[in-house]
């Protein structure tokens, strides 16, 4: 293909890939001291862990900016990752946790998607039907809606019997230090699925990032399309929620890095390149703050800093625009 | 052929396009002319499928537009609005090869890129092939935008004022271009326009909309006169021949 040129995207994604399975050898043999077996096993886990978020996050978030034209917009930012955990704490209020004890974890996770998705597009129509145009209206709205869903996540919560609240998927305790590694093979089915829908619509994306009308005019079938595209958002939040807990900036982070190092607006691109900048944050950020620096400073901490540090200079500069 | 039948939008207690049914005939230079606030962009937009109808309904060639399939309507019509602004850093030559997408479905074959390529020297945008968009002028941007259209390829061609925010050359430039299609082409071209002038230069067929409704339907020697334009614009315009054209003074009256 076209390598013939240090700005090719083709050869800037290959350079990321490098980098991102250096970062993932590291981790897993950087100050190997007890046995390997215990050691592969265990980071093992939390390696898979950083990937699937840093799949679900990359790809969910680029995906909803393109379907709402923004750079800014993300779904942690418009309150769709606490949407999750509210969604998680609703359906044992709901179905009762006593005879959800019975289930198996990922059939419980696959049911609280479920809902998810359906709730996701209900609060996707219900924000971008239209009747909000100011984009920072848009982001106080979504801020808003985040706070609402996180209070009424701990009413529910309290509502709860404490023992109910025990058998919840661990969401409302999952972050990046308390990582959920029970349900990695119930987040990867998840992400498996979200990947086969993509799939039909994988040429429409480019289109779509056209503007409405133009795409309607090349015969994308608009409203259909972009319902089924944040049905996928949908999923990928819950997959990413359910291992790491909410995050705020992450997503922002990684879909900038990606536009700015690729210089392309190309999904073939865009996509590999936002989930390749998520795993080298993740995980080349947990090898240098725990292995080089030695540092126990939070990764969530810093990495969120950095993305609210660059919401902030994005938003400084629509500003000014 | 083009046909509404009692088309209708109502926003709120506003009704934009009242009960419209017209036919555009298939082939030539048909204008859509009218006031503002006529309904002309939105009775385009809806025969286009771009935003839906209170009542009524629209075929072309027989397809009703809200049932045919996108990507069947695609390769039939194609329409431009204005204000194609977009933050997208795309070349020139990647925005025109999107025209071929309802043909390849986003893998340009051989032949999707010999209609790239000629829409973009029947445009004049070869110099500019490699320029991202965000970088032309206005009036260099419409022109990719029109160059997608055509190398889409489709029979019928609807485009909401081509000529906003274009300097006199470019929007001569653009009509001939535009005449030459339906000519050349056989395309049926419709355009929605402000500058009557245009319209009574360039046009085979002239609607004239008032208050969402088509208020004259004709030839511009049926329509270009006094009498209707005073009655259509609700002001003075005299219409003189010059060179064989018909031309309207409106700008200072006596």
């Amino acid at each position: 293909m076209v390598l013939n040129s240090w700005r090719s995207p083709a050869l800037r994604v290959l350079l990321l890939t490098v980098l991102a399975l250096l970062c993932v050898v590291g981790f897993m043999t950087l100050n190997v001291q007890t046995d390997w077996a215990f050691i592969l096993e265990y980071r093992g886990s939390r390696l898979l862990a950083l990937l699937l978020t840093a799949c679900a996050i990359g790809i969910s978030t680029v995906l909803f900016q393109t379907i709402t034209h923004s750079r800014l917009l993300t779904p942690a930012l418009m309150g769709f990752d606490v949407l999750y955990v509210l969604v998680n704490t609703l359906v044992l209020l709901v179905w009762g946790g006593s005879e959800l004890a019975a289930w198996p974890p990922a059939l419980r996770f696959a049911l609280q998607v479920l809902v998810m998705v359906g709730l996701a597009l209900l609060l996707f129509r219900l924000l971008f039907s239209g009747s909000v145009r100011s984009l920072h209206l848009m982001i106080l709205l979504g801020m808003l809606a985040g706070m609402l869903f996180r209070e009424l996540s701990e009413l529910a919560a309290r509502v709860l019997d404490p023992s109910e609240f025990g058998i919840s998927t661990g969401v409302p305790q999952a972050s990046f230090r308390r990582i959920n590694t029970q349900l990695l093979g119930a987040a990867a089915a998840g992400l498996a699925v979200a990947g086969l829908l993509l799939l039909r619509w994988r040429r429409c994306l480019d289109v779509l990032s056209l503007g409405r009308d133009i795409a309607i005019n090349l015969g994308v079938a608009h409203g259909r399309v972009v319902l089924g595209i944040m049905a996928v958002v949908a999923i990928l939040v819950s997959v990413a929620t359910v291992l790491v807990g909410p995050t705020l900036f992450f997503g922002l982070l990684i879909a900038n890095l990606a536009y700015w190092f690729t210089g392309s607006q190309r999904h073939c691109w865009t996509l590999p390149a936002s989930v390749l900048a998520g795993i080298i944050c993740l995980v080349g950020g947990q090898l240098l703050l725990e292995h080089v620096l030695a540092s126990t400073l939070p990764l969530a901490l810093v990495i969120e800093l950095a993305g609210g540090l660059l919401f902030i200079a994005l938003l400084m500069r629509g500003v000014r625009q | 052929m083009i046909e509404t039948q009692g088309v209708s939008k109502r926003y709120g207690d506003a009704l934009v396009v009242d009960d419209v049914s017209l036919s555009i005939p298939k082939g030539g230079f048909t204008s859509i002319i009218g006031p503002n606030g006529a309904g002309k962009s939105t009775l385009l937009s809806m025969i286009s499928r771009l935003t839906p109808m209170s009542a009524g309904s629209v075929l072309v060639d027989g397809m009703d537009v809200t049932r045919t399939p996108g990507n069947v309507l695609a390769r039939r019509l194609s329409i431009l609005r204005q204000d194609n602004q977009t933050s997208l850093r795309l070349t020139v030559r990647d925005l025109v090869a999107f025209g071929r997408f309802p043909h390849s479905g986003g893998r340009l074959t051989a032949e999707d890129l010999r209609h790239v390529d000629e829409a973009m020297d029947y445009l004049r945008l070869n110099e500019y092939r490699d320029r991202p968009i965000d970088e032309l002028s206005g009036g260099q941007r419409q022109r990719a935008y029109v160059a997608m259209v055509m190398c889409q390829d489709t029979e019928y061609v609807l485009l909401d004022e081509p000529l906003n925010n274009i300097d006199m050359r470019f929007a001569v430039d653009m009509m001939q271009l535009l005449r030459r299609a339906a000519d050349e082409k056989g395309k049926t071209v419709v355009v929605v326009l402000h500058d009557i002038n245009f319209a009574s230069c360039y046009s085979d067929h002239i609607i004239a909309m008032r208050q969402g409704k088509p208020a004259y339907q004709g030839t511009p020697q049926q329509i270009i006169r006094d009498e209707v334009l005073r009655d259509l614009y609700q002001m003075d315009i005299r219409v003189h021949e010059v060179d064989g054209q018909r031309i309207c003074v409106y700008f200072r009256m006596a």
